[in-house]
């Protein structure tokens, strides 16, 4: 697919002009047909993973040992109080029945309800994730923002000795555990200079700033270790691309380095950055199990920790079917959008 | 790949003895690990300390010339401990890269021969697997079937599997067309022994990059089951354990998350030097660009 001289056609200037496809000529209608198909595979796949996924979700926290009833009652209970609970909570009906029940009401936006909470899943959901996911996005923003325009750097200056030491500096920031790496930041920042709280988090309604400040530490922690990953894979996307016979077409004519580096070479390469960033979307927000209990904040990390150890079945399932979900999505939103980057993905392969 | 076809094995392992030795990458990289394989192995014989001893009246020490990396908060010598505590790293990484492997090099193999509705059941398998984020499930495996060193293996070499079946089936996909393996079909051999004979050690430089990278991921994701207590169990010590017990203490005595966090660095930087050396290397396109 990649180095063929059709690519210089993404920019007008690489070689005479191609003549435009207009909307209504057959090229275009086939165009359509092709996205449609592409949409539509790549929806249908999504749906079938996500309904898979339940399936295993759920089979697998059935296998838990050990009765919710019985460790909600504790010790001192009758065989007929569990029962009664268990009859209560609908432990009692048929497998492939609690599925349906559970599968069907989260559609609707019902997750059930907690047991240790005892109050709504959804409510749960909402109420942790608010911390969870601004601290993945400000984290995926850092890396990105980072990340992107290290790896840009350093392949403009390959072989050159700032390419060999911002490159040393990303093999180590790839090899530090973000739990560690945080545990040097509350040290530096928290204990030391005092400018931010070591861990907690204030609640929104403390007001935006104290929030952020509870989830600034979090978020780098969270990011470097990826801007590290997003650096080297930028890097060797464009190294790839910029060994292409157009990019020496756009060089021979007399472009500027920067603007073949940043239109020609950034453009073609970014397929597999843009795949980066997504799969480290869903590594975010997983990855906030452990920097959420390391900061302890209240979010969707923490929460499903503290319900593995409880035993609160309907909680876990049900977020591990958000982030799942969420994956999913995003997955699917970065398959749909690389033929919006890559005109080449617009026809038929 | 066309060079790693021929059968001349004396002059093939020369080249690549000549221009590993050349990459600093690959000679960095062995050496770390070398070293840190080494260390874990003089643990069996000898510590500075007894693991086992606890020693209140040496409850965090700073580093000095008796305990280089100082002391816990039970006394114990903290460089003893990571030297120790490296067994359980490699163990668990070098398990679940072999459960990995074992299970996801056959099955990537298997797609590529079979072809058709087996390599795509196979292919949505996978891509089901990598949907749901690694670590939560690991978590997940682990609060299921209690923590332990053993159920750390099995939630991360689960997660090795879908990674080994797509890079062996996209090393497989490309080998099949060869007429190297055309010639082995007409000579009347079916796929399976094809695939034991051609196909799999033309793609055995891939699995042993990729087989790098997750046992280095794997020492990373053991590190963080046990900072949340679901790994090795306690007095086994381990990295990420070592971690937990620091954070509280870390006004008190930094150097006891310093320390085991630097070995989990170390080893990882190691392997990732190693298996970023290995690939260039061992593929002789990239060998050429540099």
């Amino acid at each position: 697919m990649r180095g063929s001289t059709e690519v210089a056609g993404n920019s007008h200037e690489c070689v005479a002009p191609r003549l435009p496809a207009g909307i209504f000529s057959p090229q275009a209608g086939r165009r359509i047909a092709f996205m449609t198909a592409y949409i539509l595979k790549r929806l249908a796949i999504g749906a079938v993973t996500l309904v898979v996924a339940s399936i295993v979700i759920f089979a697998v926290l059935e296998i838990l040992p050990g009765d919710p009833a019985r460790l909600m009652l504790g010790m001192n209970t009758t065989p007929e109080a569990v029962e009664a609970l268990r009859h209560q909570m609908g432990l009692d009906q048929p497998l492939m029945l609690r599925y349906l029940h559970w599968a069907s009401g989260m559609l609707t936006g019902d997750f059930g309800k907690s047991f240790t909470y005892s109050s709504p899943v959804r409510d749960l959901i909402v109420e942790r994730g608010v911390v969870s996911l601004p601290l993945a996005l400000i984290a995926l923003a850092l890396s990105a923002s980072i990340g992107i325009p290290i790896g840009v750097f350093s392949a403009s200056r390959r072989g050159k000795a700032s390419d060999a030491a911002v490159m040393g500096v990303a093999q180590l920031g790839v090899a530090i555990p973000n739990f560690w790496f945080a545990l040097l930041l509350i040290y530096v920042f928290a204990v030391w200079l005092r400018l931010v709280p070591a861990g907690g988090f204030p609640g929104w309604n403390a007001g935006i700033w104290a929030g952020l400040k509870g989830l600034i530490l979090p978020a780098i922690a969270l990011a470097l270790p990826q801007a590290a990953i997003l650096a080297r894979v930028t890097r060797s996307a464009l190294l790839e691309v910029l060994g292409e016979d157009y990019i020496r077409t756009a060089r021979a004519k007399g472009l500027p380095r920067r603007r073949v580096l940043l239109r020609h070479a950034l453009r073609n390469g970014m397929i597999p950055v843009m795949t980066i960033v997504g799969l480290q979307f869903a590594y975010l927000l997983a990855g906030t199990i452990i920097i959420e209990n390391v900061f302890y904040l209240p979010g969707l990390g923490r929460l499903v920790y503290q319900a593995i150890t409880q035993r609160d079945l309907i909680v876990v399932e049900s977020i591990v079917m958000v982030l799942v979900a969420s994956v999913v999505i995003i997955n699917l939103l970065v398959d749909l959008s690389y033929p919006l980057v890559d005109p080449r993905l617009r026809h038929a392969r | 790949m066309s060079d790693t076809f021929d059968r001349d094995m004396p002059a093939r392992l020369g080249d690549f003895v000549r221009a590993a030795l050349a990459n600093r990458s690959f000679v960095v990289g062995l050496a770390i690990t070398l070293a840190i394989a080494l260390m874990a192995l003089v643990s069996f014989a000898w510590t500075p300390y007894d693991v086992a001893d606890l020693v209140v009246s040496d409850r965090m020490k700073p580093p000095s010339g008796a305990h280089w990396f100082g002391t816990d908060h039970f006394g114990r010598d903290i460089l003893s401990m990571i030297m120790v505590g490296s067994r359980n790293s490699i163990a668990v990484a070098l398990v679940a890269v072999g459960i990995g492997m074992g299970i996801g090099v056959p099955l990537g193999c298997w797609a590529a021969a079979r072809g058709g509705w087996l390599d795509e059941a196979i292919m949505r398998l996978n891509d089901i697997v990598f949907a749901f984020p690694a670590l939560l499930s690991a978590i997940m495996i682990t609060a299921i079937f209690g923590p332990g060193a053993v159920n750390a293996i099995i939630a991360i070499g689960i997660f090795n599997i879908p990674v080994f079946a797509r890079v062996s089936r996209a090393g497989a996909l490309a080998l099949w067309p060869r007429e190297f393996i055309l010639a082995a079909r007409a000579s009347g051999k079916g796929a399976t022994l094809i695939t034991v004979e051609h196909i799999f050690p033309n793609i055995a430089n891939l699995l042993l990059v990729q087989g790098t990278i997750q046992f280095a991921l794997g020492v990373l994701a053991e590190a963080g089951l046990s900072y949340l207590g679901l790994g090795a169990q306690p007095p086994m010590p381990s990295w990420g354990r070592m971690l937990f017990d620091a954070q509280t203490r870390m006004v008190v005595a930094p150097y006891m998350a310093i320390f085991p966090g630097l070995a989990i660095v170390v080893t990882v930087l190691g392997l990732n030097l190693l298996g970023d050396g290995l690939s260039d290397v061992l593929d002789p396109k990239l060998r050429r660009r540099r």
